[in-house]
C-alpha cells in the first residue's frame, strides 16, 4: 500500500502550475545554455564540449565586475560580448588548423575540446577557489504573484532575455547574408565556396558567435543560482541533450526542446525529488537518439 | 612472442615491480601505485572501445563506480575477499555494458559519446537514490590493517590485486589485437561501412568491445571502496575518470596496447608527483594541458613519434639501407609494432 502512496505523488493544482511555470523559466535558460552549442554542433558539426566551461567563465566574469564595480550581471554580459567573440575567433582558428585542415577524424576534436573545458575549469579554480559565488542585483530576490503563480524575478528576467537573444540570433540567421551563409555552410560547403564566400571565414564567425552566447549566458547562470567551476559538468549533457533533442541545426527547435526539458526536470524534481531530476532529461535524450535521432524539427 | 610467453614476462615485469616499491620503504609509494596501475587498467579497457573500435565512451566513470558500489552493496550484505568482488564488478559491469551497446550502438561518433555521458548520469541517478548503499551521504568501507595469509599489509595486498588486474589487461588487449577479433575492430574503427559490406559482423563485435571494456572498468572499480575508506557517487562518478581514460590512451597512442599502458604510467605517475608536491587541481590543468597538446602535435601519440622518429634513430645505426616493408617503413621491428590495416602506409 505504501509502495502505491509513493508512486502517486502528493497533488495539488497550484504546485502544478507553479512547477510547469518554473519549468517554462527554466526551460528559457536551458535555451540560452544551448544556443551556442546549436550553431556549433547543430550546424557547424564541431562537438564543442567545452561550451559549459565557457559559460561559467562568462559567469565568472560577471561576478568579478559585480563584486568590485556593482555593476548589473546582464549588462557585463553584454559589454563582453566583444571579448568572447573574439576568444571564439581564435579557438576556431586553432581548431580548424590543426584538425580540420588535416582530416582528422572527429575523436581528435572531441579530445581537444574535452582537454579545453579542464584547462578552463581548472584556470577558474585557480583564480577564483571554489567558493560558491552569487551576484547582488536589484531584482535577484525578489518576485511577481500572478493570480496563484510566483514568478521569482531571478528566472524571470534571465528567461525573457534570454528569448530575446534567441530571437535576435535567429533574425540574423535567418534575414542577413552572413547568416544565411552559416546556415549554407552548414548544408554545403562547396556550394557556399561556389557563390563566393569564404566558408572558413563563415565558420569562424559562427563559431565565434557560439562563444559569445555564452557570455550572455554565464550573466543569466549567475542569477539564477551560484556558481562554482565544475558545475558546467552538469551541463554538458544537458545542453547535448537539447541540441539533440530539438533536432540539429534548428534554433526554434532548441527552444522548443529547451521548455520540454525544464518542464519535465521541474516537475521531477517538484513532485518526486531534486535528486531524480538528472534521469529524466538524460532519460529523454536517451529515449530521442533511441526513437527519433533527428530530434523534433530536425533535418 | 607468444600469448603465453607474454603474460610470463608481465608477470616477472610486474614481480620487479612490486619488489621495487617494496624497497621504498614506504607505504605511500604503494598508495600512489595502485592509482597509477588502476589507470593501467582504465585506460587499457578505455582502448579496446575507443582506440581499437574507434566509439569514443565519456561513460568510464559509470563502470568504475559500478564496479566500486557492487564492492560496497556486498561489504554490506556478505563481505566478499577483493579478488571475488573484481569478479562481480566486472560481471556488473560487463553487463551493463552490454546494455550500454544494444541502446547505442547504433548511433555513430559524437551522437554515441553524448549516449554514454547520458547514460553515466542516469546510473550516477540511480545510485544517490539507492539508500541501501548510502545514496548521497557515501558509503563508508573499514578495511582491515592486513591479510590473514603472510599478514601483508592491506595496502600492498590491494596493490598486488591491482598489478594482477593491470597484467591482465595488458595481456587481454594485445591478445585482442593480435586476433581476429582485433582485425574486426579495425575494420569498423577504419569504415564501418566497408567493413560491414565486407561481411564483419559489426553488431557482434561492437557488442563484444563494449562489454569487455565495460568489464575491465568494473574490475578495476572493484576494490577502490577498500583503497579510498568513503565512496561517494559524486567522487565515484567523476568526469575526472573520463578525461584520464581518455587522455592516457591518447597520449600514449591507441594503435596497440603499449599506448595506454605508455600514457597511464606516465600520465598517472605525473599526476601523482604533482598532487603531493602543488595541488590536486593543478594536475588536471596538466591532464588537460597535455591531452591538448598532444592531440595537436602527436595525434598518434607516443607511438605514432616512436614511429616517426624510430626509423631516423635507428638509421644511424644501420650499415645498409633496407627496402621498405608492407608498412612503408624502413626498419623491421620496433616497440608498438603492430599489423593493423589502418596503419599500413603511414
Amino acid at each position: 500500500m505504501s509502495v502505491l502512496r509513493r508512486l502517486t505523488p502528493m497533488f495539488s493544482y497550484d504546485l502544478l502550475l507553479n512547477a510547469v511555470m518554473a519549468g517554462l523559466l527554466l526551460g528559457g535558460f536551458y535555451a540560452a545554455v544551448t544556443a551556442g552549442v546549436a550553431i556549433s554542433f547543430g550546424i557547424l558539426d564541431i562537438v564543442n564540449i567545452a561550451h559549459p566551461a565557457f559559460i561559467i567563465l562568462g559567469s565568472y566574469i560577471a561576478y568579478a565586475t559585480n563584486a568590485w564595480l556593482g555593476l548589473d550581471p546582464i549588462a557585463t554580459g553584454i559589454v563582453a560580448l566583444p571579448a568572447f567573440y573574439g576568444l571564439g575567433a581564435v579557438l576556431y582558428q586553432a581548431y580548424h588548423l590543426a584538425f580540420e585542415r588535416r582530416g582528422q577524424d572527429a575523436l581528435r576534436g572531441l579530445a581537444f575540446f574535452f582537454g579545453i573545458l579542464f584547462i578552463t575549469e581548472v584556470a577558474l579554480i585557480l583564480a577564483f577557489g571554489v567558493d560558491y559565488r552569487y551576484v547582488e542585483a536589484g531584482y535577484v530576490a525578489s518576485s511577481w504573484h500572478v493570480g496563484v503563480i510566483g514568478l521569482p524575478l531571478r528566472m524571470l528576467v534571465p528567461c525573457a532575455m534570454s528569448l530575446a537573444m534567441l530571437a535576435a540570433l535567429w533574425l540574423f540567421l535567418s534575414r542577413t547574408f552572413i547568416g544565411r551563409a552559416i546556415m549554407a555552410v552548414g548544408q554545403d560547403q562547396l556550394a557556399l565556396a561556389l557563390v563566393a564566400a569564404d566558408p572558413i571565414r563563415i565558420r569562424r564567425i559562427a563559431f565565434a558567435i557560439s562563444i559569445a552566447t555564452a557570455s550572455l549566458a554565464g550573466a543569466f547562470l549567475i542569477i539564477i543560482q551560484p556558481v562554482e567551476p565544475s558545475i558546467g559538468r552538469d551541463y554538458i549533457g544537458r545542453v547535448f541533450a537539447i541540441c539533440v533533442l530539438g533536432g540539429l541545426g534548428s534554433l526554434p527547435g532548441t527552444v522548443i526542446a529547451a521548455m520540454l526539458l525544464g518542464i519535465a526536470e521541474s516537475l521531477t524534481a517538484t513532485f518526486y525529488g531534486p535528486s531524480w531530476a538528472p534521469a529524466v532529461s538524460f532519460g529523454l535524450l536517451l529515449l530521442t537518439l533511441a526513437l527519433r535521432p533527428a530530434g523534433l524539427l530536425g533535418r | 612472442m607468444p600469448g603465453w610467453a607474454f603474460v610470463a614476462v608481465s608477470c616477472a615485469v610486474a614481480a620487479m615491480v612490486f619488489a621495487a616499491v617494496h624497497l621504498a620503504g614506504n607505504d605511500y609509494v604503494f598508495v600512489a601505485g595502485y592509482t597509477v596501475l588502476q589507470f593501467v587498467v582504465l585506460a587499457t579497457a578505455w582502448n579496446i572501445l575507443g582506440g581499437y573500435t574507434g566509439y569514443v565512451n565519456f561513460g568510464t566513470a559509470a563502470f568504475f563506480a559500478l564496479g566500486a558500489y557492487a564492492s560496497v552493496f556486498f561489504h554490506k550484505f556478505y563481505p566478499l575477499p577483493v579478488p571475488v568482488l573484481c569478479a562481480i564488478g566486472a560481471a556488473v559491469s560487463g553487463v551493463v555494458g552490454l546494455g550500454m551497446g544494444y541502446l547505442t550502438l547504433r548511433l555513430r561518433g559524437a551522437f554515441f559519446s553524448i549516449a554514454t555521458l547520458a547514460l553515466a548520469v542516469v546510473l550516477q541517478t540511480l545510485v544517490v537514490n539507492w539508500n541501501y548503499v548510502g545514496g548521497a551521504r557515501g558509503a563508508y568501507v573499514i578495511r582491515p590493517a592486513d591479510t590473514a595469509l603472510f599478514h601483508v599489509p592491506y595496502i600492498q595486498y590491494l596493490f598486488l590485486i591491482m598489478l594482477a588486474l593491470a597484467v591482465g589487461a595488458v595481456a587481454t588487449a594485445r591478445m585482442i589485437e593480435r586476433s581476429k577479433l582485433g582485425y574486426g575492430f579495425a575494420a569498423i574503427r577504419d569504415d564501418e561501412l566497408a567493413a560491414e559490406a565486407s561481411g564483419v559482423p559489426t553488431l557482434q563485435l561492437k557488442l563484444v568491445a563494449t562489454t569487455l571494456s565495460g568489464a575491465m572498468m568494473g574490475m578495476a572499480g572493484a576494490p577502490f571502496p577498500y583503497y579510498n575508506g568513503y565512496l561517494q557517487p559524486s567522487s565515484a562518478f567523476a568526469l575526472e575518470y573520463a578525461v584520464n581514460a581518455i587522455a592516457m590512451p591518447m597520449i600514449g597512442g591507441t594503435t596497440s596496447w603499449v599506448g595506454p599502458l605508455a600514457g597511464a604510467v606516465l600520465l598517472g605517475t605525473l599526476q601523482q608527483v604533482v598532487t603531493v608536491t602543488f595541488s590536486a587541481a593543478l594536475n588536471l590543468l596538466i591532464v588537460g594541458a597535455l591531452l591538448v597538446g598532444f592531440v595537436i602535435v602527436a595525434p598518434n601519440g607516443l607511438i605514432g613519434l616512436w614511429q616517426r622518429l624510430g626509423p631516423v634513430l635507428v638509421g644511424f645505426t644501420q650499415t645498409k639501407p633496407s627496402s621498405p616493408g608492407l608498412t612503408g617503413r624502413s626498419s623491421n621491428h620496433e616497440p608498438g609494432d603492430t599489423v593493423l590495416p589502418g596503419q599500413a602506409g603511414q
